[in-house]
């Protein structure tokens, strides 16, 4: 059963990995994009890493990928230009594939040869380990507390950058107050008058 | 059950056939759920209009919801010349199903969760976020502009408001201390003065009145139904749908709205366990309780729907991002620091 869902899993990663390439459409692109993200947390389920699955599709799907689709539906694409420049960046996409594929290789190589391979055989957690997320969050907030709060500082940083660059001040424009707004009474902007018959208002 | 059908007709099959019965037992109930809840959400609304609502089709308008879908289930399936045909059609069926997987974790009783998995909470959080996609391919894949602004729209709202969700909930997690939703819900019991509610805790109870406005959100329901906004949008992502598809996104809409009803529930007002830590209340099955309270949040939502007027765009993305966002993130410290302080003090 876990062998048939692992080359389910396995298979649509691939395959859509294949389509977002190959879609003309970068609108479909990202679409496929997302069903191999969600495919990738379907094999992470399988691993036993539950906590990493979910994380996946709430980021990554939930959200980066939402942001994706809305600036690509938003943009105006020129297929032909698109196209034109496939052949231009093939050398270069292929070099970044080869050493993909030889650090795969070393990293599986290394582990095999260590005898990590046997030693952690069963797949999926023993029985009565703590969950994923406590182990998680033990290693997070002791022993990588420093390079946890580091990454969080960066991002941080990260952020105010992105703001501060794209970030203007317009002039002209009419801002709502809505504490203003909401201070404002009656006698501040009406006035019961009751003038004389013939006699107008003066405003 | 599982076990009883595993012992019968082997381990796997018996799996399998006893998870897929469960799946039913959930399903189909739920869907008579959305059809009799559609209607109690029209008849609220009429009553609060000094209408009489649905009144001709069975007794008291009972089986209007009924005619309706038969009706709907009859008409002719239209796909725009210009739509992408088959993300037109995928896009309903996304919706619909990703409002149904959530209720795969929900706790109905004791013993009645289907999946008792350790994410619970999480999980749903992570479906949750997938039902943005049903409504932004529908409205790309229309090919027509009032479903295309409504999807941006709605990408947007659902972004922003899940932001806030997820730290209310976090705050809740911390007191519970566990990502379970079964043991969320037993962690309430007798929380405070013998009432079996995180809601009524101080600290939790402003977390529980945000988590009840960002569900409203979250569900597209009025005061924030800028998705489908007819008097700017016609009806925003559906405009294009006719038949089936409508129906389809008719349901999961309203199943998502009884989910996020079901959360508000779980997470503040004790889910399936009696309001007041007492023995006799304890007689009642636990389903009985989760659905008073279910039915409870949604007299609120058709209350609001009935009552408050649409949010304009800006004033909810202010909502959600400056108000929302800073109040649970400083929520979030306060709660941690309060329990660093009593819990584990050490």
């Amino acid at each position: 059963m876990q062998i048939f869902a692992f080359y389910l899993f396995a298979a649509i990663v691939l395959a859509s990995g294949a389509f977002c390439i190959f879609a003309r459409n970068p609108v479909h692109s990202v679409l496929w994009l997302i069903l191999a993200f969600f495919n990738a947390a379907g094999l992470m389920v399988l691993v036993g890493a539950e906590f990493i699955a979910a994380l996946l599709v709430i980021v990554y799907v939930g959200a980066v990928a939402v942001l994706f689709l809305f600036v690509v539906m938003m943009l105006d694409i020129d297929f032909a230009e698109l196209r034109a420049g496939f052949m231009k960046n093939l050398p270069l996409g292929l070099l970044l594939a080869l050493v993909l594929v030889v650090e795969i290789i070393f990293g599986v190589g290394a582990w095999q040869s260590s005898g990590m391979g046997e030693a952690t055989a069963a797949v999926g957690p023993p029985a009565g380990a703590p969950s994923n997320i406590e182990q998680l969050g033990a290693l997070l907030y002791t022993k990588y507390v420093f390079l946890f709060e580091a990454a969080g500082m960066i991002l941080l940083v990260a952020m105010v950058g992105a703001i501060v660059l794209t970030h203007r001040a317009r002039g002209g424009v009419r801002r709502q107050n809505i504490a203003d707004q909401v201070a404002r009474r009656p006698e501040d902007s009406t006035r019961n008058t009751q003038p004389e018959v013939g006699k107008g208002v003066e405003l | 059950m599982t076990e009883y059908l595993q012992t019968l007709i082997g381990y796997e099959a018996g799996w399998f056939v006893g998870t897929l019965a469960l799946i039913l037992l959930i399903a189909l109930p739920l869907m008579l759920a959305v059809a009799m809840i559609i209607y109690a959400d029209r008849k609220i609304w009429a009553a609060m209009a000094l209408r009489k609502g649905p009144n001709v089709v069975g007794p008291f308008g009972l089986l209007q919801s009924f005619a309706d879908g038969l009706k709907v289930f009859l008409q002719e399936t239209i796909i725009p010349s210009g739509a992408n045909k088959g993300l037109f059609l995928l896009a309903p069926i996304i919706t619909f199903s990703v409002a149904l997987l959530a209720w795969a974790v929900i706790p109905f009783g004791e013993n009645m969760v289907l999946a008792n998995i350790n994410i619970g909470l999480l999980y749903i959080l992570a479906v949750s976020s997938l039902g943005v996609y049903g409504v932004v391919i529908a409205g790309w894949a229309s090919n027509s502009k009032y479903p295309f602004f409504s999807a941006m729209r709605a990408a947007a709202q659902m972004i922003s408001y899940e932001v806030s969700i997820g730290f209310i909930i976090i705050s809740v997690v911390l007191f519970a201390g566990s990502f379970n939703l079964q043991d969320i819900i037993i962690g309430q019991k007798s929380h405070l003065l013998g009432i079996n509610a995180y809601g009524i805790n101080p600290l939790l109870f402003p977390m529980a009145v945000m988590f009840l406005i960002s569900s409203l959100a979250e569900t597209a329901r009025t005061p924030f139904d800028l998705t489908e906004a007819e008097s700017e949008l016609v009806a925003g992502y559906q405009t294009e749908y006719s038949s089936m598809a409508f129906a389809l996104f008719w349901l999961g809409e309203y199943a998502n709205v009884l989910l996020m009803c079901t959360l508000n529930a779980i997470l503040f007002w004790g889910g399936w366990l009696p309001p007041i830590d007492w023995a006799p209340l304890y007689m009642v099955p636990g389903i009985i309780w989760l659905f008073a309270k279910i039915f409870f949040f949604f007299f609120i939502f058709s209350w609001v729907k009935a009552t408050v007027p649409r949010y304009r765009y800006d004033q909810l993305m202010r909502l959600g991002w400056k108000i929302f966002l800073p109040v649970s993130l400083f929520w979030v410290f306060l709660v941690s620091g309060f329990l660093m302080l009593t819990r584990y003090a050490a």
